[in-house]
């Protein structure tokens, strides 16, 4: 594992389409994946971003981040305006009003944009048909808001409106099952995936821009700024997550499940919650509770995946 | 050869879009917009049109569909109502702002509650300020006309804003009437292609919809509103291009009988035709009585309505929608902001009337003027009046 960090940059496409420059926070792991997930799709990519972080930091108007073309209009639409985009270029492609060839048509937001208030739009968008991606980054809150809770939150998790009190845990319900939606659509392509494994990650969103139809991918993207974690550390926690089974990595594709990696003995979730300070004030029967239903969770992610 | 056919005025904007040979089509179903979007969702299963029509899950997504589109460099168009307006009201202002062009057909329909699937202006005045250009149109003619016309001066390089056709619900989109059907030729001929400059493209990749500042957002915001009020000089150089070439001449502000008229009734939409017939009797009662019609409504035509009214005594002003504890109707407090600095102004009395679909026969019209006319004598404390409601 260690060694990701000599072979990757000479593996990886060398080409950034997300410049240095941007305002993003010390150790954002959202701003890692954007770029892992640029260099997959390449240089034929459009991309639709909704209101979030990653449209905030690199989009301060003259300055831009963006190598390719990149639009942003509102928090809750990604996914429409790529409807919109991917009919525009199916449209004028055929009446020979727009270049040939294969465009990636990729909407992107942050899990607020995605699990809350894009929700609607991103399953008409799905239900369609539109040939296009859409890249969730899940920080599993609202950050660039000032970390409020959002329905990708984790339990327990502390948030600025999830806070623990005499009265609170602080989040009090568990983590929408985004993935199990977007599947439940019958599109082609669902996947997860995390920074911490790129090739992972970049396979996935190579194989979701390949295949004909809606994909949906889901990356964990660690935030130090609302996790309360250490810069240093954001990559860890983004392997950790996935050793945990608290981020399981698997693909959907039509309609079957398989886990990209599988552990013999998961490692304790103390390992990956301890150097967050949002899960501080958990107790040990919490964690307890959490380690059981993450488990079960993997458990049916297994069944389903030896299913196949 | 264009030909005079006997259609619904909804099928003739279907008609302009096919003969615009739209790209994309993003649109939801709501009442009275229906009948468009069934007769393109044909004109498209039959080969007729070719183009993209997205059946979106709403009308916030049909217009940031549009948004897309009309980015990627596509023709676009869109038909809602009402409720669904207001729905899109979020979306409205982005390409206002970043100036992509798109025609939208508003079947003008009361906003909720109560529920009214029928016609007034509550849903055009509630997006008034949105920075789209409006034109209200007043019968079949008019929209078939108006519809081709509006992709030209919305993709105008001079423009490059969005554009609302507004028809009122039901009294003009489910109306049977003769209606001229342009020639594809005569279109082709009026209309060129859509060339947008700033489109998504990899080869040239541009950021749209970045984010401002306090040090930059007040100077986007200014430039915005002048290129606007800029506009209206290219509307009115298109309105002209289309008379010349097919004889049907539109303007900013219509008038009738109103060169010598001591009186005059302001309307906007359907019910103006209407009108017309209560102006044609009381003048044969030697009543002296005209009728404008404003007819763009945003960029709002400051210098056409003063030069309409400027030697006029009285001027009644109807409003088919509420401003709730307000100076007036939304189209008379734009009229008397328009003429307060005029040495010589008229009396300006405000109605409200035909909320909800509530028809305004010529009767009542008449009536209208007359009661205009007595307020106007004896004075009236009233900011406005609501007329034609049961007390």
């Amino acid at each position: 594992m260690e060694k990701y960090g000599l072979y990757v940059p000479k593996l990886a496409p060398q080409k950034e389409y997300f410049a240095p420059g941007h305002r993003a926070c010390v150790g954002c792991g959202e701003m890692l994946a954007v770029r892992q997930v640029c260099k997959a799709l390449g240089k034929e990519t459009i991309v639709i971003n909704s209101t979030g972080c990653i449209e905030i930091v690199s989009s301060l108007f003259p300055d831009t981040s963006w190598e390719m073309p990149w639009m942003h209009t509102l928090f809750d639409n990604a996914a429409a305006v790529a409807s919109g985009v991917e009919s525009a270029i199916r449209v004028m492609q055929r009446k020979g009003k727009y270049r040939d060839g294969k465009v990636n048509v990729v909407a992107m937001g942050g899990d607020g944009a995605t699990f809350d208030i894009g929700l609607q739009a991103l399953s008409g968008a799905m239900e369609r048909g539109h040939d296009f991606i859409y890249v969730c980054y899940d920080n599993e809150a609202y950050m660039n808001t000032g970390i409020q809770r959002s329905s990708a939150t984790p339990y327990g998790a502390m948030t600025t409106t999830s806070p623990p009190g005499k009265k609170s845990i602080g989040q009090a319900t568990w983590k929408k099952d985004m993935p199990a939606i977007a599947v439940a659509h019958n599109i082609p392509y669902v996947a997860t995936a995390s920074p911490a494994y790129p090739f992972d990650l970049m396979a996935k969103v190579k194989k979701g821009a390949e295949l004909k139809g809606p994909a949906y991918i889901q990356i964990y993207s660690p935030c130090p700024t609302g996790w309360r974690s250490a810069g240093e550390i954001s990559v860890k926690l983004a392997r950790l997550v996935v050793e945990t089974g608290a981020f399981p990595l698997y693909e959907v594709e039509n309609g079957k499940y398989k886990l990209s990696m599988d552990f013999e003995k998961l490692r304790p979730i103390i390992d990956y919650m301890k150097p967050q300070g949002r899960f501080r004030h958990l107790t040990e029967s919490d964690l307890v509770l959490i380690q059981k239903r993450l488990e079960d969770q993997l458990q049916e992610l297994r069944d389903k995946s030896n299913a196949n | 050869m264009a030909k005079k056919v006997g259609t619904e005025a909804s099928f003739a904007v279907a008609d302009a879009v096919k003969l615009a040979n739209v790209d994309v089509i993003a649109a939801y179903p709501i009442t009275p917009q229906t009948h468009i979007v069934e007769k393109l969702s044909e004109y498209v299963a039959d080969g007729e049109l070719d183009a993209e029509y997205i059946c979106v899950e709403s009308e916030h997504s049909a217009m940031s569909a549009c948004c897309g589109s009309s980015a990627t460099g596509a023709r676009t168009f869109t038909a809602t109502a009402g409720q669904g307006l207001e729905l899109m009201h979020e979306v409205l202002t982005i390409p206002a702002s970043s100036r992509l062009p798109m025609v939208a057909a508003i079947c003008n329909r009361a906003l909720s509650g109560p529920l009214s699937v029928w016609g007034d202006h509550s849903d055009l005045m509630g997006v008034r300020d949105t920075g789209w250009i409006q034109i209200i149109a007043e019968n079949g003619q008019d929209v078939h006309d108006l519809t081709i016309a509006a992709f030209k001066i919305s993709e105008h390089k001079n423009v490059l804003f969005p554009v609302m056709i507004h028809m009122d619900g039901f009294h003009l989109t489910h109306v049977i009437e003769p209606i001229i059907i342009m020639d594809q030729e005569d279109v082709d001929k009026f209309l060129p292609p859509f060339e947008f400059d700033n489109k998504l493209d990899p080869h040239y990749p541009v950021s749209q919809g970045t984010y401002a500042p306090p040090h930059i957002y007040p100077e986007i915001k200014k430039a915005q509103d002048v290129a606007l009020v800029n506009s209206k000089e290219t509307i009115k150089n298109i309105f002209k291009e289309y008379g010349d070439l097919f004889g049907r001449y539109y303007n900013p502000v219509e008038t009738y009988m109103a060169d010598d008229a001591e009186t005059i009734l302001v309307t906007m939409g359907s019910f103006s035709e209407t009108a017309t017939l209560a102006v044609d009797k009381l003048r044969d009662e030697g009543n002296k009585v005209g009728l404008i019609r404003v007819r763009l409504w945003r960029p709002f035509p400051f210098e056409e309505l003063r030069d309409a009214v400027k030697s006029v005594d009285s001027l009644i002003v109807l409003d088919r929608a509420i401003s709730y504890g307000g100076p007036a109707g939304p189209l008379c407090s734009e009229i008397r902001s328009a003429l307060y600095q005029e040495k010589k102004r008229p009396q300006i009395i405000s109605f409200i009337s035909g909320l909800g679909g509530r028809a305004i026969d010529p009767e009542h019209f008449e009536s209208m003027i007359l009661h205009g006319q007595e307020v106007a004598q004896s004075g009236s404390n009233n900011e406005y009046e609501i007329l034609g409601v049961r007390e």
